[in-house]
């Protein structure tokens, strides 16, 4: 999010800021701690975005290595920890590694709806009127659509990768955070700061941005949590649908479409993978959980 | 009284419980409250009165704990009870009535299943029998239209009727202790003295004790015979009425007294006296007298190391103190006012000059406007406010005094008419569209501390962002003028990086008057400053107000409901009713006879903290008129109790003038008006 104190380069009167940015956002950190369900989902979103940094060093073998050896018996075993896939893959390192795909991918989109559903929300709250009936429209059409064929059709067309992904994601969920933004700004517009920064002449843009959104920042961060979350299922089922990240790079719903087949035979192949996403959508739940039991003690 | 006290506290501790450890917000307080007596709880906001309150019927929440002594409710300890015994306590023998009626009413349930729940689930009767106790119930309250009013839903009736139904729910069980929480603060002055009266006239007829709470001393005037005054969970004098209002021993008494303006309290000739400092938090509780910081007698040593004993007043029976130099402080003096004489009005220049001002809402047409009902918020406003002088409006919700700042500082334009502000017209001329000049020239101050400051900035930027927009001031210079700001508002300069969750509400209303004035305004619109503060520090809000007005020489439009703190502020005063200034003139001859009859209702109802000031009382019928249906002659019509005839419904009223600019919009002429209103100020008296 825009920090306010950027936006029109705001006079920077000497004592503003009694604690340092670092320190702010380590006191933000430490409130954390405030709440159980808080601190298990970060400690379970730091432990993937650990793992997902340090996958190069860390996977003991190459994401795409086949080993024909192991075909014969693909169970997990003492050198393959999580066992091998329908050719021969490791695992344990096809999940480390796509740990970092869809650790990207996720925050990125989540990034990219906050930023396009924020503005049209701010727009349509704040001037209300044809402007607040246009916007209002175009979100619902966008999510009267069915999102898998939503999807299916537009990466269908543009072709599956990363960026498209990112960009799907962004389009189908700002409408979302519109909607929760527009609500809000109803609200904060009609705040006193509101009325006394227009008196002192300040443009739309101003208000918007530097009086309103900054007040609008808690419910939305929780939001955001949660919709990371739902992002890593929806990369998922890209991926099992065969839409996710193109192959051979390894991508958790991709290695589920891969094995579910042998479900019957041998079901690690598919367990494991789906394992990880479930851990992590659970994170990111529990994170934005706390994050609002935080809030509402304020 | 001989027989036993209904409602006993003895030595009762009670703390707050939170991750940070215990806070103690009641160290020890003990009183007690005989059968059918009304004592009235008063102090600042956080000196612990709602938690004595909830205490006693054992409902302070997980956090908050009866730590030590016993609360006996009819001689039975309260934390003894079991759960089915409090809860028929807390039904049948404990009644509760608190701020926000709404807040206590089911917005799903009609009011009739609501009043005979009570008695049906406490007392087992059956519906029909019920349903006649509601209406004798409703007939009490003074609410006509019984049957009809059993079937509404709360958000169909008004404040004042919702009030008066959350007091139908209490008494219709027939408690023995009513316990009332600030039950008229939200409430209109001429609502709240109905609601008070009824109070009064309620708790004789049932033999009733009742607990009232307030911040206000003159609503426990008219109802209580008792008064305990507390400050930081303690109980610092207690004694009756006119004991009390009398002969206030305690120096905090004595100080809320002198902070509080009254309809006989002038700017110029009986100052407002602020309580420096503000209430100590619970968890740094001095040892001593907790209000020695801020009292202006104390004695170092003798007032902070030891604790001090609650000592009976000679002389006066049930007279209780706890101070220790009590009985050497002087015999106290209420200040008053001598007759103020009207200076002349002034050939000064007019600051602010409105004619003819009309504002309708709601008549865009549009794909879902049409065939909606405008409602007429201004009905043809005039007046005037001479340059340097502070011209207060004042009127009851829904007068439009609200509209008419928001069309003065360009949040709203006028539907018709015409506003000049220092030589511009900007009655039409929205604040994006309105010069440079003329936006620097009006600033305003606005109601709520808490809304009033974005709770993302710091002081330091709020104000000085001002400066840029208005002043172009920006890097050092800026700083230097912040710095400068806070200290004309009585702030340290330091606040400047503090955020607003930081400040007490009075700092944040300072800080909010830092922000107006950092263009050098003209004219400031200030809308309800104080009204939601204390009146401790509402005193030292509005004498800064009154100082900054008269240093920077500009024009102050001063809004409010409150009399009291008009006549306190205002040099010309303006009364709306419905849209229309019903009577404009200096503040002593508004505030003197011949009066417009709606003004003289309004003073009537004002609570005067005083015993011996008590009049009579003229009670308004009716609700106000919704804004929709204006009447077609005077808008007072519909209430007025000196209505002559056809005339006042069929006739816009003239308006008529009177010595000194005063004028007066009414039918009866204002000799007879004189007349009239001299024979019932002299039975006030």
């Amino acid at each position: 999010m825009a920090l306010p104190a950027t936006v029109e380069g705001v006079p920077a009167v000497s004592g503003q800021v009694p604690l340092g940015i670092a320190r702010t956002w380590a006191r933000r950190l430490g409130r954390l701690a405030e709440s159980t369900p808080a601190l298990v989902g970060a400690g379970i979103i730091a432990f993937w975005a650990t793992v997902a940094v340090l996958a190069p060093a860390i996977a003991p073998y190459a994401p795409n290595a086949n080993n024909l050896a192991a075909l014969a018996n693909p169970a997990p075993s003492s050198a393959h920890w999580l066992g091998t896939d329908q050719l021969g893959r490791d695992i344990l390192s096809r999940i480390l590694w796509g740990a970092r795909t869809v650790l990207t991918v996720a925050p990125l989109a989540v990034l990219g709806a906050a930023i396009l559903g924020s503005l049209l929300g701010l727009t349509a709250g704040y001037f209300r009127g044809w402007i607040d009936l246009v916007i209002a429209r175009v979100c619902d059409i966008v999510l009267s659509f069915p999102v898998i064929i939503l999807y299916m059709i537009i990466l269908a067309h543009f072709g599956s990768s990363a960026f498209n992904i990112i960009g799907v994601l962004t389009l189908t969920k700002a409408p979302i955070i519109a909607r929760i933004v527009r609500g809000l700004t109803l609200e904060l517009r009609e705040r006193e700061y509101v009325a006394a920064a227009k008196m002192r002449g300040e443009s739309a843009l101003y208000v918007m941005l530097v009086e309103i959104l900054p007040n609008a920042r808690g419910p939305l961060i929780v939001d955001m949590c949660l919709r990371t979350g739902y992002n890593v299922v929806i990369i998922g089922a890209l991926g099992f649908l065969g839409i996710g990240l193109p192959p051979p790079d390894p991508d958790w719903g991709g290695m589920v479409k891969d094995t579910y087949g042998m479900m019957s035979v041998w079901p690690h192949m598919a367990l494991f993978p789906c394992a990880a996403i479930s851990s992590l959508v659970i994170g990111f739940n529990l994170l934005a959980v706390g994050l609002r039991e935080i809030g509402l003690r304020d | 009284m001989t027989d036993a006290p209904i409602l006993a506290l003895q030595d009762v501790r009670i703390s707050y419980f939170s991750r940070t450890g215990e806070a103690n917000v009641i160290p020890r307080l003990s009183f007690e409250l005989a059968r059918g007596e009304a004592m009235g709880l008063v102090g600042e906001s956080g000196c612990g009165k709602s938690t004595v309150a909830l205490a006693i019927v054992r409902y302070l929440g997980r956090a908050g704990r009866v730590v030590g002594g016993r609360i006996l409710f009819e001689g039975r300890d309260v934390a003894a009870l079991t759960e089915g015994e409090l809860r028929a306590m807390r039904g049948r023998r404990i009644a509760m009535v608190y701020q926000d009626p709404m807040a206590s009413l089911n917005p799903v349930m009609t009011v009739g299943r609501q009043l005979m729940e009570v008695p049906m689930i406490h007392e087992g009767i059956g519906e029909r029998a019920a349903r006649a106790r509601a209406l004798a119930m409703l007939a009490e309250v003074k609410l006509p239209d019984g049957e009809k009013l059993l079937e509404r839903y709360p958000h169909q009736l008004s404040g004042g009727q919702q009030q008066r139904i959350v007091i139908a729910m209490a008494l219709i069980a027939e408690p023995a202790l009513l316990i009332m929480d600030e039950p008229t603060t939200g409430l209109d002055v001429t609502v709240e003295a109905a609601v008070l009266d009824l109070v009064r006239e309620l708790r004789q007829r049932h033999e009733m004790s009742v607990l009232f709470i307030s911040h206000n001393l003159g609503t426990v005037v008219r109802v209580c015979d008792r008064i305990g005054v507390m400050y930081a969970g303690e109980l610092l004098e207690e004694g009756s009425i006119r004991q009390v209002f009398a002969n206030p021993r305690h120096p905090y008494t004595r100080a809320l007294l002198d902070c509080l303006p009254s309809l006989d309290r002038d700017k110029r000739h009986a100052p407002l006296v602020p309580i420096p400092g503000q209430v100590a938090a619970a968890v740094a509780r001095p040892s001593g007298c907790g209000f020695a910081a801020r009292c202006v007698h104390v004695e170092p040593g003798r007032c902070t190391t030891q604790a001090i004993p609650s000592v009976p007043v000679t002389g006066e029976r049930g007279h209780r103190v706890q101070c220790i130099r009590a009985a050497e402080l002087p015999r106290w003096e209420r200040r008053r006012t001598a007759a103020v004489v009207a200076t002349e009005v002034s050939t000064a220049r007019m600051a602010l000059t409105v004619t003819g001002l009309r504002k309708r809402y709601g008549q865009r047409g549009g794909l879902f406007g049409a065939g909606r009902a405008s409602v007429q918020a201004l009905n043809g406003v005039n007046l005037t406010a001479a340059k340097g002088q502070t011209l207060a409006i004042v009127g009851e919700s829904g007068c439009g005094k609200t509209t008419l700042a928001k069309i003065l500082i360009g949040l709203e334009t006028a539907s018709e008419g015409r506003v000049e502000l220092e030589g511009h017209e900007v009655g039409s001329v929205r604040v994006e569209a309105r010069p440079a000049a003329v936006k620097r020239a009006v600033q305003m101050v606005f109601q709520n501390p808490d809304s009033t400051l974005n709770p993302s900035h710091t002081v330091g930027y709020a104000v000085g962002r001002a400066l840029r927009r208005l002043r172009g001031l920006a890097g050092s210079g800026a700083a230097n003028e912040v710095a400068h700001l806070l200290e004309v508002v009585r702030l340290p300069p330091e606040l400047a990086g503090r955020k607003p969750h930081q400040l007490s509400g009075g700092q944040k209303q300072r800080v909010a008057i830092a922000r107006a004035l950092a263009g050098n305004p003209d004219v400031i619109v200030a809308d309800e400053p104080v009204s939601a503060l204390d009146v401790s520090v509402q005193a030292s809000i509005l004498n800064l107000l009154n100082e900054i007005q008269a240093e920077r020489d500009a024009t102050l439009i001063f809004i409010s409901h409150d009399l009291s703190v008009v006549r306190y502020l205002a040099d010309h005063v303006a009364v709306m009713y419905l849209g229309t200034v019903v009577e404009l003139g200096h503040v002593a001859d508004v505030f003197a006879p011949p009066f417009h009859p709606y003004t003289e209702a309004l003073l009537s109802a004002v609570p005067v903290p005083d015993p011996e000031g008590q009049g009579i009382r003229i009670v308004l019928e009716g609700a106000l008129p919704s804004a929709t249906e204006v009447p077609r002659g005077c808008p007072f019509s519909t209430r007025c109790p000196r209505r002559i005839g056809a005339i006042c419904d069929e006739t816009p009223p003239p308006d008529q003038p009177l010595a000194g600019g005063h004028y007066i919009s009414c039918h009866i002429p204002a000799e007879e008006l004189a007349r009239l209103q001299s024979a019932g100020a002299g039975a006030r008296e």
